[in-house]
């Protein structure tokens, strides 16, 4: 994936005199401090990130923390002061008035808090808003609009006015206005703060889905934590104009950078984030070759002090559970093979997350957790999910590391 | 006597007068060349009115209360000029409805750009408010001196008389609509890469409209105000009716001129004001023609 959006150092004092402003900035001078001195706002400072081609970048702050004008500068709806914005390596900063709009009617389009439908057009003609700013054919622009409208679900509403729809269909006209131009990037601009828990909980939902059809590269503004980790790639959060902490929703719930951060991070159910294939790299699994005997396998077992480990072949296929219970009886000399436990255990992938493996532990069994080329990883005791969720042995910090590419996504599912 | 000794008086009256003159004397040609276009527009309007039999303005009004607003006001207008014509003063009605509609076009033309800017520019509108003051402040008899002097007597004066007095209505409601704009919507305008011009056509110029159309409603009762007052420096129409009436004191010649206009008035108020209600449905009430019509229209 190449970087379709780069951010550097990127400053917005509003005010008169950014420049005194700027200079207090560099001095290392608080905003209030700033604003007290001179009377310049400084509303965004030092802000650097890139965003991937096909990735959702939330930046997340309270109010009055600056995202709302950070993702105007991307676009230049306001002029950042200092910093470099660039699109797929051009700088936009660079760009003349001209320039800009073609970028806007085409590259990059917007997605607002209250929607900014235009009452006085129907729900198509509000769709086909970007199209018929570029002056394209009436005719042909009807299709792509009926196209966007049927993916946002509300083909029968096109004729309506924008008075007669609910707030979350409004959003969704506002969403597919902004597909319409078929743009690269969407700046979405707290689109669902606006809307009841419900509706929000939808849209979320259906932006994710449509995501995976559209992949589009997408700048989220929220100042709702549990959204911003359900739906990012990446994740900035961002604190008095400046970012507190940029990386995987993994990692800043699992490793907050300071109390700010750790704050919100602590409302999160970890176990809708973490996935049993993480954990499975924290813990110690026994893996007992398929010709062992019963001494070896209990060694293996009382040496990592676990009661069940896994009899795999070779290539790392699972061929069945070994349990110390079923191997204590055993005449020490026997094949481990021979004194297998009844086999009721369930089988999981590796991007499960761990609040879908509560229900599997009922018949005190552990669970099999198996890579997604199939090869075993590990084998999941109850007390194991228990133990990261409350944080105990500080094991999550083994898990918080990298590599969390594979896992990525699976929390949204 | 107890007041400042006549030397320390300030002979503004005479300075004025003598700026009139030398207006006059020196700018008479451009002042005749404005006439121009006011009274072309005259008397295409005025000739249209004449052409036409008296049955088909009446039948034509009714289309146009339907057409706008709804049945009951295209059949009040109807019902309006039939009366104005069982008076006996159709002549004079059409006249001073030429008038109206003149002054009314060169309002609409000068005042909404002038709207516009005002609403475009803070810098404009501080120049452009305290002239509006003026015009609106002053008494609508003290326009009349310097219109004779520049312009003459007759109708054209009277019409430029009208246009200057009822103008400032729709130039503050422009402006004002256009500063009512909510910010979200010009912000999606330029997000979306809208130039200027399609701002204002697309999105300010659409949003103000109701606005703009309370600002033409009130410049029209306006000059329907005028119409008598206009009547002094020799404009023809309904308003002299009245004054033949006041100055023989001819009561009825009088009531049934004053009766005309308020007719009128009431007529065209109503058909304007529902150029101010947004063309979409939402009461579903007793809906226009046109409304219904685009209705109609829809797949």
């Amino acid at each position: 994936m190449t970087t379709k959006l780069e951010i550097s150092q990127l400053y917005k004092v509003y005010g008169t005199r950014p420049d005194e402003a700027m200079t207090l900035i560099d001095q290392g001078v608080h905003p209030s401090d700033i604003l007290a001195r001179t009377g310049q706002v400084a509303a965004v400072m030092d802000a650097s990130f890139s965003v991937k081609e096909g990735e959702i970048f939330t930046i997340m702050g309270l109010s009055g923390s600056g995202k709302s004008t950070l993702v105007r500068c991307l676009n230049r709806l306001i002029e950042p002061t200092r910093g470099s914005v660039s699109i797929d390596g051009e700088d936009i900063l660079a760009k003349s008035r001209a320039d800009l709009r073609g970028i806007r009617r085409t590259k990059i389009s917007m997605v607002f808090q209250n929607f900014a439908l235009l009452p006085h057009r129907t729900v198509m003609d509000n769709v086909q808003f970007g199209l018929s700013l570029r002056g394209e054919n009436v005719e042909a622009s009807r299709a792509k609009t009926l196209e966007v409208l049927e993916q946002v679900g509300l083909s029968d509403w096109a004729n309506h006015y924008p008075d007669n729809l609910s707030g979350g269909m409004k959003q969704r006209v506002g969403l597919a206005r902004a597909l319409a131009s078929d743009p690269d990037i969407l700046l979405m601009d707290e689109p669902f703060s606006a809307l009841d828990p419900l509706i929000r909980d939808e849209l979320q939902q259906e932006l994710l889905k449509l995501q995976r059809d559209i992949k589009k590269t997408i700048v989220f503004i929220t100042h709702d934590f549990l959204e911003a980790v359900k739906l990012s790639d990446h994740l900035a959060v961002m604190r008095d104009g400046r970012f507190v902490q940029i990386g995987t929703p993994q990692q800043i719930v699992l490793s907050p950078v300071d109390d700010y951060v750790r704050n919100f991070a602590k409302e999160m159910d970890r176990s809708r984030i973490l996935t049993a294939g993480m954990l499975a790299r924290a813990i110690a699994t026994v893996t007992v070759p398929a010709g062992a005997t019963v001494k070896q396998a209990q060694q293996q077992l009382r040496n990592a002090e676990r009661r069940h480990g896994a009899m795999i072949d070779n290539a790392g296929i699972m061929l069945s559970m070994v349990s110390a219970d079923a191997l204590a009886t055993a005449p020490k000399a026997d094949l481990a093979s021979d004194h297998l436990p009844v086999p009721n255990f369930a089988t999981r992938p590796a991007d499960c997350l761990l609040a879908d493996l509560y229900p599997l532990f009922a018949g005190n069994q552990p669970v099999v957790i198996n890579a997604q080329d199939g090869t075993h990883l590990a084998l999941l005791e109850a007390a194991d999910v228990l133990q990261i969720l409350s944080g105990v042995n500080g094991a999550e910090k083994s898990i918080s590391s990298p590599p969390v590419d594979t896992e990525k996504k699976a929390l949204t599912t | 006597m107890n007041r400042l000794p006549d030397d320390y008086i300030v002979p503004l009256d005479r300075w004025i007068q003598s700026s009139i003159h030398w207006l006059v004397d020196e700018w008479r040609p451009l002042f005749q060349a404005l006439r121009w276009p006011i009274a072309k527009v005259l008397d295409g309007v005025s000739d249209g009115f004449e052409l036409v039999p008296f049955w088909l303005v009446i039948l034509g009004f009714f289309a146009l209360g339907w057409l706008i607003v709804n049945i009951r006001t295209g059949l009040l207008a109807a019902a309006s000029f039939t009366a104005i014509a069982f008076l006996g003063l159709w002549d004079e009605a059409m006249i001073s409805l030429s008038i109206l509609a003149t002054a009314v076009v060169f309002c609409v033309l000068i005042g909404v750009p002038l709207g516009i800017l005002s609403g475009r520019s803070d810098r404009f509108w501080s120049i452009l408010r305290p002239i509006l003051d003026i015009m609106q402040t002053t008494p609508s008899f003290v326009y009349l001196v310097p219109v004779v002097m520049l312009f003459g007597i007759g109708t054209v004066p009277g019409v430029i008389a009208t246009i200057v007095f009822s103008m400032p209505p729709i130039i503050r409601l422009t402006n004002l609509g256009l500063r009512q704009v909510p910010a979200d919507a010009i912000e999606a305008g330029e997000a979306f890469g809208a130039t200027e011009w399609q701002a204002l056509t697309r999105i300010r110029l659409p949003l103000a409209l109701p606005s703009i159309m309370a600002g033409l409603n009130q410049t029209l009762l306006m000059a329907m105000v005028m119409s008598v007052i206009i009547a002094m420096i020799g404009a023809e129409g309904l308003g002299l009716t009245v004054l033949r009436g006041i100055g023989s004191l001819d009561v009825g010649l009088a009531g049934i001129g004053g009766l005309a206009i308020v007719l009128m008035a009431i007529t065209l108020d109503r058909i304007t004001q529902g150029l101010g209600q947004p063309s979409r449905p939402s009461d579903g009430a007793s809906p226009s023609l046109w409304r219904r019509f685009r209705q109609s229209r829809q797949p």
